[in-house]
This record gives structure tokens, C-alpha cells and sequence, in this order.
């Protein structure tokens, strides 16, 4: 458990160090909120206009919606990471010590989370700025970086999975595309749930990008909390399950190799 | 322990159904520079990969400084190091980074590591650029990182797969002076894959050459040479060459005679004393010989001898001359 830990913790350092070194992620980090809260929150400004919409300000409405789909994007390229270790040798080198298995993946699970908490401060930040208020005060803002770092922590498992079975950049992208924008869609980032074809309310109910949406919106507004512990717990549920596959999934990778 | 590394009947076949070993068997004596020669594809880092614990064979044995790879590979991974074919660097963190994260993983005391790593890279010559990341390293640069890396646990053997595949001329003559002084230095047992004839030639105390997937033979470079019986005896003989040839194949000690254009070439035991024969005899018959080169055997010539095909034009090494 100490090897666990410690080796969790210097590889979680060479992740975060990796990130902050690529000038064009930080500058994409930052960019990106304020592309989607100001044109999302400038097009579809009227929608609120809708009856039975039951929001007043779409910017309000949009903020934790963007909050959880840079989570969910942010963390499914994670397993570009894990391609490219096993391009450079990285893996192989990291196979032959005694490192911990395990803290291989928790290591990169654990990064996604920190980075989806640090993207979600920024988007919350300029949301403000911006006109939302966060009625559930900081305890509110903390559920909200919760709720996209669990997100964040399964969709990088799973991602990670994804690389080690098809080890192919190719095939992770195309995934990612295929799946990406649908989970989107399929949940309430962009519109009320009383004003979503049937079908639609139906799916939604089983999409764990929906439980955070839903769930982050409550926390922003401060209410419903059971809800917010509620989808809390099923995300956490979603995330286990996720790394269960992804240790699956690398088993069956040094295996293979 | 009587050997750093013993190998019986390793077997490997991949899912896609490639056979890379079909029983490779070889003892590696401890303090030992030992090559794994052959072309690509021969099975020489499937081998590399089983001994460093990273695929699992088939069938077959190896136990690797004292422990058994399927039995106890924690036990390897703690007593090797591994310089792989692909770098094995990470290119966004610093070269003291590297090592620093390398010797936490090889259980190196929290203590020791920093004036390790620092002793490292003076000994690699990277003190200079210890604090710049990777990405801005030269491949020779990458590959001095590569090997202070699998030295950060002082590892009782090291394996370096194909160490100079893809480096100029010079950053390859500059880590063979860095593979010698580490002999010198440190009593380590050291297992190197080649397709480079004249690297193992140079480098190895023993070698053996491997081919679709097993050991043709095994011994010191010098040893090999010596068993392919005889020496090439070239002599320069005009137009009378066939003649030349005809004469000289009865003669005691000739094992072959070729007539190559002005030349006849004669494969002769011990070469040496059998010139002057060679040369009385066609002088008696009326052929002059204006020049006779005398030329020992070549690793390329016992490659040729035992797998029955020249080693240049295999892999990648075409511009390589043969040793």
C-alpha cells in the first residue's frame, strides 16, 4: 500500500508537470470557457424565453452545463497520454522497475480529476464574471468541482482502457467523436429537461454526463442537495467501474505484449 | 551464482501468430559483456523482453542475476536495468527529473537520490543540461540519459537493446567508450542486442548469433572466427585464373578454391603457412602471382557460415560495412 501511494504520487507529479509544459494546453484551458460562455451564452440568450423553460438567465443556466462538458472532454483524451508512453518506450521502461501496477492508471485517473477541478475553477470564475451567481454559496462551488472530477476521473479510465486495447491514436479520436457530443447532447448542458423530446428525458436518465449536469445546476442554485449526494454517489459508482475496466484493460495489455 | 543470466528453451509465439523464439538457450557469466547478434525480426529483443520481465514466454526457463523471471520477477526488475530500443525517456520532464522519478520507482532510499542522480549525470556528461527538459536533447544527449537511467539502481546486470540503431558515427563511438569505462568501473554483467557485426565484434566478450528465433552458435568473437575453418588467401594470377583454381583445390589444407575474374580465391586452413604453397605451386605450373592477399575470417564470414546468408542487406544497417 506505501509503494501504492508513493509511487501514485511521483507519477502523479510527472502528469501535472507534463501538463503545465505544454504552453498550448494551458493557453487552450483558458480559452476555451470564455469561447463557449460568451458565444453559447450570446446565441441562445433568448432561449429562456421559452415557455416552461424555468430559468430566468441562460448564463446561469449554461455555466455549470460548460463546467461539465470541458470535464467530460478534458478527460476523455487522456489515453493520448498513455499512447504516446507506450510510442516513447515510457511504459515499457515503467514495466521493467517495481513500480506498483496499479498506480500507473490512479496515477492518470487522479491527474484528469485535478486538472477537470482546475479548468472548472476557471469557467466558474468567468461564468460570474459573466452574470451567473452561485446560490449554494462555496459549498456549492466545491459540489460542482466534485461532480466534474468524478465525471472526469471515469471518462479518463475509460479512456485509458480504450488506449491500452487499441493502442492506436487513430481509434481513440474517433471514439472520442462519436461519443463525445451525443453524451453532450443528451443531457441538460444546453437545454431544459422539460423542453427534451421524450426519448431524449429517457436517455438522459442513463447518461453520467446528465447526473452531473443536473446535479451541478442544483448545487449552483443551492438546492436539492440529496439530489447533488445522490448523483454524487453515482458518479462515484461510474468512476470505480471505470477503473475496474481500465486495470482490466492493462492486465490484458501486459498480457499481450 | 554461476550465471548473471541462464536461458533454457525459451519459446515465444505472438497472438498474431509469429514465432519469435523456438527454444533459445545461452549462459551469461557474471562481469561479462554479452551480445545477442542477428538481423531484425530474429528474436533478440523478444529475448531482451522476457528477461526484463516484460512478456511472459511461452516455454522454457530463464532466471536473471539469481531469480527466476516468472517465478519472481519482482525480484529481477529490482537487480536490472534496461536501456530499450525506444528511448524509454520522458521528453516533457528535465534530464534530473528522469532519474530522480526512475530511482524513486527502483526503490532507491529517498536519502540517496539526489546525490545519486547528481553523480549520474556527471558520469554521463549531462550536468550541463540536467535542467532542461528532454525535447531539447540530441540523441546522443537521449541516449547517455538513456543509459544513467538503467544504472540509477546499481543494477547487478543491464540489458541494452540495439544501444546504437539510428546514431551517427561519432555519438555511436563516443557510447561504445561509454560502455567500456562502465566495465572498467563497475563489475556488471551486461546483455546487448546488435545488428551491427562490427559493434559486437568491438564490444562483446562472448556473443551468440541468433536467427528465426534460436541460437546457431555461441562463443567469443574470437573463438567464432577461429571455428570457421580456414582463412581467405586472395591471389592475383592474370588471366589464368580457372586454371589457377583447378590446380590449387587437391593441395592439403585447401577446403575451397573459387576463380573470380583475375583472381582465384582459396579458403585454407591456417592460411598463413599455406601461402607459400600455394604460390610455389602455380609458379612451377608457369602462372605468375602478382600480388596474394592474406585475410582472416570476419564475423560476417561466420554469420554467413552458420545462418547461409551474407549479413549485409538484412535490416537496416545496409551502409554498414561488414567488420
Amino acid at each position: 500500500m506505501k509503494a501504492f501511494l508513493s509511487d501514485t504520487w511521483f507519477i502523479l507529479l510527472r502528469h501535472l508537470r507534463t501538463t503545465v509544459r505544454i504552453p498550448i494546453w494551458i493557453a487552450i484551458t483558458l480559452i476555451q470557457p470564455v469561447i463557449w460562455l460568451t458565444i453559447y451564452g450570446q446565441l441562445f440568450r433568448r432561449v429562456v424565453e421559452i415557455p416552461g423553460f424555468g430559468s430566468a438567465s441562460y448564463i446561469q443556466f449554461l455555466t455549470p452545463g460548460v463546467v461539465i462538458m470541458t470535464a467530460l472532454f478534458g478527460s476523455a483524451w487522456s489515453g493520448m497520454g498513455i499512447i504516446e508512453d507506450l510510442t516513447d518506450g515510457v511504459m515499457d521502461r515503467m514495466l521493467a522497475t517495481p513500480v506498483h501496477r496499479a498506480a500507473l492508471m490512479s496515477a492518470r485517473v487522479l491527474h484528469a480529476a485535478i486538472t477537470v477541478a482546475v479548468q472548472s475553477v476557471i469557467i466558474l470564475l468567468f461564468g460570474m464574471l459573466l452574470g451567473a451567481r452561485i446560490a449554494g454559496g462555496l459549498p456549492g462551488f466545491l459540489a460542482i468541482l466534485s461532480l466534474g472530477s468524478l465525471l472526469g476521473a471515469g471518462m479518463s479510465a475509460l479512456s485509458n482502457g480504450l488506449a491500452l486495447i487499441t493502442r492506436r491514436e487513430e481509434t481513440l479520436i474517433a471514439v472520442i467523436n462519436f461519443f463525445g457530443l451525443p453524451l453532450t447532447f443528451l443531457s441538460t448542458a444546453f437545454m431544459a429537461s422539460d423542453l427534451m423530446p421524450g426519448w431524449i428525458r429517457a436517455l438522459a436518465r442513463a447518461n453520467p454526463v446528465n447526473w452531473a449536469v443536473v446535479a451541478s445546476r442544483d448545487a449552483m442554485l443551492g438546492q436539492d442537495w440529496l439530489g447533488v449526494a445522490k448523483a454524487a454517489a453515482m458518479l462515484l459508482g461510474f468512476m470505480l467501474v471505470s477503473v475496474w475496466i481500465s486495470t482490466q484493460a492493462f492486465r490484458a495489455y501486459r498480457r499481450a505484449s | 551464482m554461476d550465471a548473471a543470466i541462464a536461458c533454457e528453451g525459451l519459446e515465444k509465439t505472438y497472438k498474431n501468430g509469429v514465432k519469435a523464439l523456438e527454444g533459445v538457450s545461452f549462459k551469461v557469466r557474471p562481469g561479462e559483456i554479452f551480445g545477442l547478434l542477428g538481423p531484425n525480426g530474429a528474436g533478440k529483443s523478444t529475448t531482451v523482453r522476457i528477461l526484463a520481465t516484460l512478456t511472459r514466454p511461452d516455454g522454457g526457463t530463464a532466471s536473471v542475476a539469481g531469480c527466476d523471471v516468472i517465478g519472481n520477477p519482482a525480484g529481477v526488475r529490482l537487480r536490472i536495468g534496461l536501456v530499450a530500443q525506444a528511448s524509454g525517456v520522458d521528453k516533457w520532464a528535465t534530464g534530473r527529473e528522469n532519474l530522480t522519478l526512475q530511482a524513486h520507482l527502483m526503490r532507491v532510499p529517498a536519502g540517496e537520490i539526489p546525490s545519486r542522480v547528481k553523480t549520474l549525470l556527471q558520469w554521463v556528461d549531462l550536468t550541463g543540461p540536467a535542467d532542461r527538459i528532454v525535447k531539447t536533447y540530441s540523441g546522443g544527449m537521449k541516449r547517455r540519459l538513456d543509459l544513467a537511467m538503467g544504472l540509477v539502481n546499481e543494477p547487478t546486470v543491464l540489458f541494452l537493446d540495439e544501444p546504437t540503431t539510428g546514431l551517427d558515427p561519432e555519438t555511436r563511438a563516443a557510447l561504445w567508450r561509454d560502455l567500456k569505462r562502465l566495465r572498467q568501473e563497475r563489475n556488471l554483467t551486461v546483455l546487448l542486442t546488435t545488428h551491427y557485426l562490427e559493434e559486437a565484434d568491438h564490444l562483446c566478450d562472448r556473443l551468440a548469433i541468433v536467427d528465426h528465433g534460436k541460437v546457431v552458435v555461441e562463443g567469443t568473437p574470437a573463438e567464432l572466427k577461429a571455428r570457421i575453418s580456414g582463412d581467405t588467401v586472395t591471389l592475383e594470377v592474370g588471366g589464368e585464373s580457372a586454371r589457377a583454381a583447378a590446380l590449387l583445390k587437391p593441395l592439403p589444407g585447401v577446403l575451397e578454391t573459387i576463380a573470380d575474374g583475375s583472381r582465384a580465391i582459396v579458403r585454407a586452413d591456417r592460411g598463413a603457412s599455406a601461402m607459400p604453397l600455394l604460390i610455389t605451386t602455380l609458379e612451377r605450373a608457369g602462372i605468375t602471382v602478382s600480388s596474394s592477399t592474406l585475410s582472416r575470417p570476419t564475423l560476417d564470414d561466420v554469420y554467413l557460415h552458420h545462418t547461409g546468408r551474407r549479413f549485409q542487406g538484412e535490416g537496416e544497417a545496409g551502409s554498414e560495412p561488414a567488420a
